[in-house]
């Protein structure tokens, strides 16, 4: 492909081969590149390219009560979410890879399969037996579907861990007289940090960026970043939600990249 | 941990530890234990997961004494089942929409190198990484009346009058398969990655083209990712609420929009239940299919 020898001896191919990723490569990064000129545009209506630029509109979404509860109730769900789900799926990841479980593999899928059914009729189902309890706008009500919805992420993350990491040390230390509390806490824990911090990320970010169940079970009072962001993008579009898009960008940005970093260390853990 | 290994490393400690490693409770938690750690787990599931979508479809067969009238309304009525025929329509185009502009990068991103690798794979994450809201919303601002595709098909005077780009069922396909092309890069990346260079370069030394090398050798050996990543993809498409419901229109009416409606707005829980069950069985049939395809192409790994 790029490679000097193909590119002398197929020129055309090449060339239309690049263009042909170029514009593939556009159409992925189009929206979110869109987000950030429009969050710093003089008009109030959407306007591209902007003629002027303010930080008026992030001014505005700090300013406005409403955003700020329901970033704030995100951040609150979002943190409880990641230290009950990471707690929930490092023990269940354990247990999964290393334990003696009956019926083992339909555990696994068990725990797979609130990936794979449709979210939407997750987020129905909780909305029927949430709405009786008065779990709906709630923060414990929000604590338990995110926390079902993240930690099928941490058990995939550190299962990958567990798997990397070899048992004989752990055995050592077994042999040396720890006992088993020991050794997970000072052999096995601390080599699958990197893959439970991951799983942690993962889990922070499956909360704080869900939406089908959150737009069901939010509340007037407990409403989440996105379900306000839905509310506000079908009724009025203003460029206060280009603002608060590109302060979610940065966050899952800079939280992804402390995931790769995470995982290079447990690459190199090997 | 080096240096863990460098103590156990003496042979009178090996010796000890091969016994341990023998007996199969020191490198295995007892069962008692393994319960007990997946037990919170467990009961979050159960509590959290299977009684309350248990109670949704359960519903949807006891008004109050046994009944089927609900899916005999799905299946009776034309309405719904054009709904139904649609969903899967949409998600089939997202689909192959995802394949056809998935493979090249998938392709690129398997045979580049160094900083050209980095910079697709940065514009692949970038997205997956982005909220869905955020791309739905991005959608909107792109496709709207006077948005920027409309204005800048007018200034180079392709069209005069703004064309209908947004809630219609094209504007829905293109947001769809915005957000999930990478899970379609992913899988197919990861087997293109897998074929060993040799094959290909054996090929072109016996004389075949750089096509026929692509279509003989990469591409089939590259299928198991492709049939991963077309499910998945499928799969997602089928039960996705946030973009159609943000992006299309009444006219582009989804399985999952038209779920939500029959909850937020008419209350009718035994019908959502109902349309629910339909969903997850047309859903989980294409999950057996997938977890077949993974292991063909886990077993493709073995053997590569």
């Amino acid at each position: 492909m790029g490679n000097a020898p193909s590119a002398s001896r197929l020129p055309l191919a090449a060339i239309a081969f690049t263009v042909i990723i170029g514009a593939i490569l556009f159409f992925l990064m189009l929206p979110t590149l869109v987000v950030i000129p429009m969050s710093l545009g003089t008009a109030n209506y959407i306007e591209f390219p902007p003629s002027g630029l303010t930080l008026r509109w992030y001014v505005e979404y700090l300013q406005d009560p409403e955003w700020v509860r329901a970033t704030l109730f995100s951040l609150r769900v979002a943190l409880a979410t990641t230290l009950t789900a990471t707690l929930i799926g490092t023990l269940a990841a354990i247990a999964l890879v290393r334990g003696e479980l009956p019926g083992k593999s339909f555990i696994q899928a068990m725990t797979l399969s609130p990936m794979v059914i449709p979210h939407i009729v997750i987020a129905v189902a909780l909305f029927l037996v949430f709405a009786p309890l008065r779990l709906t706008g709630n923060f414990f009500g929000f604590l338990i579907a995110h926390t079902m919805l993240a930690v099928p992420y941490v058990v995939l993350t550190v299962s990958a861990a567990l798997q990397r990491f070899d048992v004989t040390l752990e055995l050592a230390a077994l042999n040396c007289g720890a006992n088993r509390v020991q050794a997970f806490l000072r052999v096995v824990l601390p080599n699958i940090l990197p893959g439970v911090a991951a799983g942690g990320i993962f889990a922070f970010l499956t909360s704080f960026d869900e939406a089908t169940v959150a737009f069901f079970i939010s509340g007037i009072e407990g409403k989440t970043i996105t379900r306000k962001m839905f509310e506000d993008i079908d009724f009025n579009l203003t460029p206060v939600i280009a603002a608060v898009s590109t302060v979610l960008v940065s966050a899952s940005l800079i939280l992804m990249a402390g995931v790769q970093l995470l995982q290079s260390r447990q690459a190199g853990k090997r | 941990m080096s240096d863990i290994s460098a103590r156990s490393s003496p042979s009178p400690v090996m010796t000890r530890l091969r016994s341990v490693l023998a007996s199969p409770s020191a490198h295995r938690y007892s069962t008692a234990l393994s319960l007990g750690l997946i037990a919170p787990w467990l009961l979050l599931l159960v509590l959290g997961f299977v009684y309350p979508v248990a109670k949704l479809l359960a519903g949807s067969l006891f008004d109050p004494g046994f009944t089927l009238v609900h899916y005999q309304r799905i299946f009776e009525q034309p309405l719904y089942l054009k709904i139904l025929w649609r969903t899967i329509q949409i998600a089939f185009a997202v689909t192959v929409a995802a394949f056809v502009l998935g493979y090249p990068i998938a392709y690129a991103m398997a045979r580049l190198s160094g900083r050209w690798a980095i910079i697709v794979a940065a514009c692949v994450l970038i997205p997956l990484w982005t909220s869905i809201l955020v791309r739905s919303y991005a959608w909107i601002v792109l496709l709207q009346r006077n948005g920027l595709v409309n204005n800048l098909l007018t200034e180079i005077g392709v069209i005069s009058e703004p064309l209908r780009l947004i809630y219609t069922e094209g504007a829905v396909i293109v947001a769809m398969t915005h957000v999930l092309l990478p899970f379609m890069i992913l899988p197919v990346f990861s087997t293109v990655r897998s074929i060993p260079d040799e094959l290909p370069k054996a090929a072109l030394n016996l004389g075949a083209g750089r096509m026929t090398v692509f279509l003989k050798v990469i591409l089939p050996l590259s299928l198991p990712g492709v049939f991963a990543g077309a499910l998945i993809t499928f799969i997602l498409a089928l039960g996705f609420y946030i973009t159609p419901a943000l992006v299309g229109g009444p006219s582009t009416l989804m399985m999952a929009t038209l779920i939500g409606q029959q909850t937020t707005a008419l209350l009718n829980w035994p019908f959502a239940g109902a349309l629910s069950a339909v969903l997850l069985v047309v859903t989980l049939v294409l999950a057996v299919a997938f977890r077949r395809a993974l292991a063909f192409s886990r077993g493709f790994h073995d053997v590569g």
